[in-house]
């Protein structure tokens, strides 16, 4: 690759972006966007882990001890929501921000307006979704959403004000998602520097690609759900009504048509973004860069095609479970391929163990586990045991937080001394990736074991024989939550001040966005770097 | 900086909207699939689903009877919250040959001081067998209104049609009185 010179003063000839909260405000620039994703995911992260430690405490023992049940269900349900919507999905969507002009050599997103706007709906957003808890405070309504994220008909249908923030809350999410979907794909198809083919383009911004079709598709079917909800609820139509000839299963075809999907969307960006990481730290070549690709795009077309797995105890016939079955235990064809093309990318590499290094191998070990024990999930004969029960919460915990979480970590690690220019702490980054996936396994992995034994998800009380697994997964639980403290702590320090970054940073690093300065100036690729046919 | 390095923004525009076209268009897939999912099931008898009402999708008299074959139907009714009402099969097993017609009775009374409306929703188990259940006469087509107190014998007249799979010899045929919702 070859690229031209590009301006290194970050201020020449743009002297007069606003300054202060302003600047945040009305910023188009991919940069700033990217980091107020990448903040609001943060902080978002902590609402929510707050709010399931929690959860967690109330589960240490038996019986009822810190909150009522009403309120439990509510903490349940709005920690998966800010957790996905909040914190996964605006990580993603930073990650996007930032890289992917400095990836393709664009000099920012192809809608800038748009972004800032995307942007600028996510807290509104957030605060709609908690805003029902603060009421309740003083009394208006009875506190936050309490159906679980899934907002199944007909509870959702008869619970409290809480369930209408929740609806527009997703509303607005919802547009933002959508918002952004456009912009990575307008940015992605039109800006590519000459030269770089789709199937030059990196893995990272592949995995974007099919991730923001997979949500132009499914979002608006959960919006079009929620607005069905909406009017059950409050204009005398019976959608999910089956005294009016609606049918409460009609909620969860709409709902998990978007659900499952929403699972790519959230790992789609991280298994994008793995095999760079990878690459750089086995200092070799990608292997299989477009089995990748095909992979990616298998998955989001087969992910689009399974939804009815999520409730195979409802009811359905025969030969559809087996059609849901099937297709679902075909998506670990493609899935496998990707994991044999990051383990091949290692194999007989020179590895060296930094932390985004550790992080992703950590990913690929639990993130292994969530997939086997998907397959379980999907066998409808096993399914019938284990719907409902903790081992889902294991192994979508596996899938979400092993997966997605740590996947995000580990952009994080990689990206951070050319986002900021510094390097983080690797004695504290080394620390925080050991204590996060002991502490991880020790809050997960013995809900795999309560789930098998036939404890349920979502109550607030169990019987005395899962006492012990439960106290062991709440010691987890906090272990873990409070070992993210050292994450926010190395990012401030890293922002702060620290070693200085070489534009590589890392030895084995490659692609465009390793050319420019660490931090690129706020301006970078004014001139379009040209890549070689040749490779 | 090199304006000439950027593409005309037209270009931009023309991808925008067919994204946004594709995205309005999935909104709409949503609630297509309201009448596409009511159609399917009716159409192949998924979820327990029965015929709205036989008489206007089949003509009659239906197959011949199948004195071969027995088959026993069992009847059931539960009440959803918000009912104050009881409600009863009078015959709660009964057995017919395929192909017969049959009519059945459930007591319906109104518990309460108040004229209620209530909605029989249907629903058949094992569901492969929902498209075989026809119904001729069913208090279950329309709303039902009970002044307070009153008990009524309600009638359903129906059919098992004799191409019922030959697995099949028990079946179940369970109510569920919903309060009516009000009209729109």
């Amino acid at each position: 690759m070859n690229t031209a010179t590009h301006t290194l003063d970050p201020h020449a000839g743009h002297a007069h972006h606003p300054t202060g909260l302003m600047r945040w405000l009305t910023t188009t620039n991919h940069k700033d966007i990217g980091t107020m994703y990448l903040t609001f995911s943060l902080l978002m992260f902590f609402l929510g882990g707050a709010m399931i430690l929690a959860v967690r405490a109330e589960l240490f023992q038996p019986g009822l001890q810190l909150m009522k049940p009403e309120f439990f269900n509510q903490l349940i349900g709005v920690h998966a929501l800010v957790m996905i919507f909040a914190a996964l999905m605006p990580a993603a969507t930073g990650f996007a921000n930032w890289m992917i002009p400095l990836m393709i050599g664009a000099p920012d997103m192809a809608l800038p307006r748009l972004n800032n706007w995307g942007f600028w709906l996510l807290p509104p957003a957030a605060l709609l979704l908690t805003m029902p808890f603060i009421l309740a405070l003083f009394g208006i309504g009875d506190g936050a959403v309490a159906t679980g994220w899934t907002l199944y008909a007909p509870l959702s249908v008869q619970g409290g004000i809480g369930v209408d923030f929740a609806i527009f809350s997703i509303h607005i999410l919802g547009i933002s998602s959508i918002m952004g979907s456009i912009n990575i794909i307008a940015t992605l198809l039109n800006m590519r520097a000459p030269g770089m083919t789709l199937m030059k383009m990196p893995l990272f911004c592949w995995g974007w690609l099919v991730t923001a079709v997979l949500l132009i598709i499914t979002l608006p079917v959960l919006a079009g759900g929620v607005t069905m909800l909406l009017t059950d609820r409050h204009f005398g139509t019976h959608f999910f009504d089956a005294a009016g000839g609606g049918d409460p299963i009609l909620f969860q075809h709409l709902f998990w048509f978007f659900g499952h999907p929403e699972v790519y969307i959230l790992l789609l960006p991280v298994w994008g973004l793995m095999p760079h990481v990878l690459s750089t730290f086995t200092r070799k070549p990608i292997y299989g860069h477009t089995a990748q690709v095909y992979g990616f795009i298998a998955i989001g077309v087969l992910g689009l095609i399974v939804w009815a797995h999520h409730f195979m105890t409802a009811g359905l016939p025969v030969p559809a479970l087996l059609y849901f079955m099937y297709s679902t235990m075909a998506i670990s064809l493609p899935l496998a391929v990707l994991f044999f093309c990051w383990i091949a990318t290692m194999w007989r590499g020179a590895m060296s163990f930094e932390t985004p290094m550790l992080f992703a191998i950590g990913f690929i070990v639990l993130f292994g586990i969530a997939g086997l024990t998907g397959l379980v999930l999907a066998d409808v004969a096993a399914d019938a045991q284990y719907h409902h029960s903790y081992f889902v919460v294991a192994h979508f915990h596996y899938a979400l937080f092993a997966g997605g979480i740590m996947g995000v970590m580990t952009g994080v690690y990689y990206w951070l001394p050319k986002w900021t220019g510094h390097m983080y702490s690797e004695r504290l980054g080394k620390l925080h990736f050991w204590l996060t996936v002991v502490s991880f396994n020790f809050t997960f992995m013995p809900q795999f074991f309560l789930g098998l034994a036939g404890m349920p998800r979502r109550i607030p009380d169990y019987a005395l024989q899962f006492t012990e697994f439960n106290a062991i997964s709440t010691v987890g639980a906090f272990v873990l939550g409070l070992s993210q403290l050292l994450f926010a702590w190395n990012i401030w320090r890293c922002v702060k001040g620290g070693d200085k970054a070489t534009d590589q940073v890392w030895e084995g690093t490659s692609g465009l966005e390793w050319e420019l300065s660490s931090p690129p100036p706020y301006h970078s690729w004014d001139t379009q770097p040209v890549i070689k046919s040749s490779n | 900086m090199n304006e000439a390095a950027l593409p005309p923004p037209r270009k931009h525009g023309r991808l925008v909207v067919r994204l946004l076209l594709l995205a309005a268009g999935f909104f709409a897939f949503g609630f297509a699939l309201v009448p596409l999912y009511d159609t399917f099931c009716e159409a192949v008898g998924f979820n327990g689903k029965t015929l709205r009402d036989a008489t206007q999708t089949k003509d009659l008299p239906p197959s011949a009877v199948d004195y071969s074959r027995t088959l026993g139907v069992q009847f059931t009714s539960t009440l959803m919250p918000g009912l104050p009402w009881e409600i009863r099969p009078l015959e709660p097993a009964i057995e017919l040959h395929p192909g017969e017609l049959r009519t059945t009775r459930f007591l319906v009374r109104n518990l309460s001081d108040q004229t209620i409306v209530g909605q029989a929703v249907p629903s058949v188990s094992p569901t492969v067998a929902a498209r075989s259940f026809q119904k001729l006469d069913c208090f279950c087509f329309t709303q039902q209104t009970l002044a307070p107190g009153e008990s009524r014998e309600m009638a359903l007249t129906f059919v098992v049609d004799s191409g019922i799979s030959k697995d099949i010899s028990e079946l179940t045929l369970a109510y569920a009185f919903f309060p009516a919702p009000p009209k729109p």
